[in-house]
C-alpha cells in the first residue's frame, strides 16, 4: 500500500497542477437557470408596492397599502365573509367545470367513435366555438333568470368547448394501427374504448382540461360581477361601489390563488395519468 | 412442386386453405390474381416476393384485415390466428404485461402472460413501459402477446425488418425455438432470402399475384450459410425473385458471360 501511494502521488500532483487551457467562445444563450427565478419578479413587484405605499408615491385611494390589505383579509376571515364567498365561488366554478367536462367528454367520445355522431355533433360545436360564451349571457339570463343555474351553465358552456376540441382531436390522432392491433386481438368494443381509446385520448383531454380551467375562472368572474348576491365577484363589486380597494385586492388575490391551485391540480393529474410519457421526457 | 402440394393435402387437412384469391385496390389491375395456397398444421412457410408482389395483401387477407378491398375467392383459416407486425405495436400507455394480456379473457391471464414473457426472455420486465425496452425486446414482447393466445396460425409481416442484424439473428433462434414448442402454422412475410431459408420448412415466392415458386427447404439440423445446399437454394430463390447476385462465387461471372453470348 505504502509503496503504491508513493507511486501514485506523482500523477495525482500532476493532476492537481494540471493546466486547463482551452478555447472558449462568448456565450450567446441565456445560460444557467436561476434557482427560484420565477419568484424573483413577483418579489420585486411586491417590494415596489411596499416602497411605493410607504413613501406615499402610491395614493391609498388608487391602491391600498399592502399591510392594510393583509389586515382587511384578516378581518374578512374573522367575520367569515371571505370563506363564505370563497365557498360559494368555488362551488359555482366546480359545478360548471364538472358539468362542462362531462358534457364535453361524452360529446367528444360519441363524435370521435362514430361517423354518424360526428356528422351531428361536430358542426354545431364548431359554430358554438365561434360565438364567445360571454356573448350568450343575455340570452341565458332570459332563459334561466339570474340564479345559480344560469351561472353554472354559463361556466359549463365556456368549459365544454376546449374539452371537446382537444379530446376529439386526441381521439382522432390515435394511430389506426392500434385499432388494427385491437382487431387482431379480438377485443370487444368496450375493451377497445377502455384500453385503447380512452388512454390514447388522455393527453388531448388533459390539455383541454387546462384550457377549460382557465375558461371556467374567466366565466366565473364575469357571471359574478354582472349579477350576483354572493361570491368573491359580488364582494369585489360591492367594494368597488364603496371605493374599498383593499377588499378588491383581497378578492383578486383569491382569484389568483384559485387559478394557480386549479392549474396545479391539473398538472398533478397529468403527471399521474401520463406517467408512461413522463418517463420518456426525463 | 405441384405434386408436392397435392401430396400434402391428401395427408392432413390443411390449417390454411386459399383458393383462387383475387384482390385489387383499383380498376387498373389485381394485386392477387387467383392465388391458391395450402399450409399444413404446424408448417412454417416463408413468403418471399418483390415489393408490390402482393405479400402483405395476402397476409392481411388471411388476418381478416382487408375490409373494403375488392376481391373474390375462398379463405379458410383456423379460429385462433395471431398477427405479429413489423412494428411491435405495443400500446405505449400500458405496461409490458398488460400489453401481452390485452383482450385475454382467461382467469389466469396474468400468469399466462408472465409465462409467455419468460419464454421470450423478458422475465422481470413485466412492469416496464414499452419505450423502456430496446427494439428487439419490444418485438419479443409482441411475440409473447401472440403466443399467449395459443395460435393455430401465426401471421408475421416482416417481424424482424426493423431490427439490427445481430438482434435479428437472435430473434431467428428464438422464433424457431418457440415454434418447436407451440407448433403453430406460420406464414412469415419477408424480404430476406437468408431469413426465409434459415427459418422455414417451405419457401414460397409470390409474383404477379400468384405463387410463382414453391420450394421445400430440405436442410438438416443447423442451417448454415456455408452449406452448399443452402447456397444453391438461395441462388435459385434469388433468380425467381429476379435478382442477380453479383458478390458470389468468382466463376459465376464467367458463366453469365457465356449465357449472354449464347442468347
Amino acid at each position: 500500500m505504502t509503496t503504491l501511494t508513493g507511486n501514485l502521488s506523482a500523477p495525482t500532483r500532476a493532476l492537481a497542477e494540471a493546466e486547463d487551457v482551452r478555447p472558449t467562445r462568448r456565450r450567446l444563450g441565456p445560460g444557467e437557470p436561476i434557482r427560484f427565478g420565477g419568484l424573483i419578479g413577483i418579489a420585486a413587484l411586491l417590494l415596489a408596492w411596499v416602497v411605493g405605499s410607504a413613501t406615499g408615491v402610491l395614493d391609498p385611494r388608487t391602491l391600498t397599502e399592502p399591510w392594510t390589505v393583509v389586515q382587511t383579509a384578516g378581518t374578512l376571515i374573522e367575520n367569515g365573509r371571505l370563506q363564505e364567498s370563497l365557498v360559494t365561488s368555488g362551488i359555482r366554478a366546480a359545478l360548471g367545470l364538472g358539468l362542462g367536462v362531462l358534457v364535453g367528454t361524452v360529446l367528444a367520445l360519441v363524435s370521435g367513435l362514430s361517423r354518424i355522431g360526428e356528422s351531428f355533433i361536430d358542426g354545431p360545436i364548431q359554430v358554438k366555438r365561434s360565438i364567445p360564451t360571454l356573448a350568450l349571457i343575455p340570452l341565458l339570463i332570459l332563459w334561466l333568470g339570474i340564479g345559480e343555474p344560469m351561472k353554472v351553465i354559463t361556466i359549463a358552456l365556456a368549459v365544454f368547448v376546449p374539452i371537446y376540441i382537444h379530446t376529439h382531436n386526441g381521439l382522432r390522432t390515435i394511430e389506426g394501427r392500434y385499432a388494427e392491433l385491437a382487431e387482431t386481438l379480438g377485443v370487444t368494443r368496450g375493451e377497445f374504448v377502455r384500453h385503447v381509446v380512452l388512454p390514447g385520448a388522455m393527453p388531448g383531454f388533459l390539455l383541454g382540461l387546462r384550457f377549460a380551467v382557465t375558461s371556467s375562472l374567466l366565466a366565473l368572474v364575469v357571471v359574478e360581477v354582472i349579477n350576483a348576491t354572493s361570491g368573491i365577484g359580488h364582494m369585489i363589486t360591492l367594494a368597488s361601489n364603496y371605493g374599498q380597494t383593499d377588499i378588491i385586492v383581497v378578492g383578486l388575490v383569491v382569484y389568483a390563488l384559485l387559478g394557480v391551485t386549479a392549474d396545479a391540480v391539473v398538472r398533478l393529474i397529468e403527471r399521474k395519468a401520463l406517467s408512461w410519457r413522463r418517463t420518456l421526457a426525463s | 412442386m405441384a405434386s408436392y402440394a397435392g401430396e400434402l393435402s391428401t395427408e392432413v387437412a390443411p390449417a390454411v386453405r386459399v383458393r383462387s384469391l383475387h384482390r385489387s385496390f383499383n380498376e387498373a389491375g389485381g394485386v392477387l390474381n387467383g392465388l391458391d395456397l395450402d399450409i399444413a398444421p404446424g408448417e412454417f412457410v416463408a413468403l418471399l416476393g418483390r415489393s408490390g408482389s402482393g405479400k402483405s395483401t395476402l397476409l392481411r387477407s388471411l388476418a381478416g384485415l382487408d375490409r373494403g378491398v375488392a376481391g373474390t375467392g375462398v379463405i379458410e383459416v383456423p379460429e385462433k390466428v395471431s398477427v405479429v407486425f413489423q412494428d411491435s405495436r405495443l400500446l405505449p400507455w400500458k405496461r409490458v404485461l398488460d400489453n401481452v394480456t390485452l383482450g385475454l379473457r382467461a382467469g389466469d391471464a396474468a400468469d399466462r402472460g408472465r409465462q409467455a414473457l419468460a419464454e421470450v426472455g423478458l422475465a422481470g420486465r413485466e412492469k416496464a413501459w414499452p419505450h423502456e425496452l430496446s427494439g428487439g425486446e419490444q418485438q419479443r414482447a409482441s411475440l409473447a402477446r401472440s403466443l399467449v393466445r395459443d395460435p393455430e396460425l401465426l401471421l408475421a409481416d416482416e417481424p424482424f425488418g426493423a431490427l439490427d442484424a445481430l438482434t435479428r439473428i437472435r430473434m431467428h433462434t428464438l422464433l424457431r425455438k418457440l415454434c418447436e414448442v407451440h407448433q403453430p402454422a406460420v406464414l412469415l412475410v419477408t424480404h430476406d432470402v437468408d431469413e426465409a431459408i434459415v427459418l422455414a420448412d417451405r419457401v414460397i415466392v409470390l409474383d404477379g399475384g400468384v405463387v410463382r415458386h414453391d420450394a421445400r427447404v430440405e436442410l438438416d439440423g443447423r442451417r448454415s450459410q456455408a452449406d452448399p445446399a443452402f447456397a444453391r437454394l438461395r441462388a435459385r430463390l434469388l433468380t425467381e425473385l429476379g435478382v442477380e447476385d453479383d458478390h458470389d462465387a468468382p466463376g459465376r461471372h464467367l458463366d453469365r458471360a457465356v449465357e449472354r453470348a449464347a442468347s
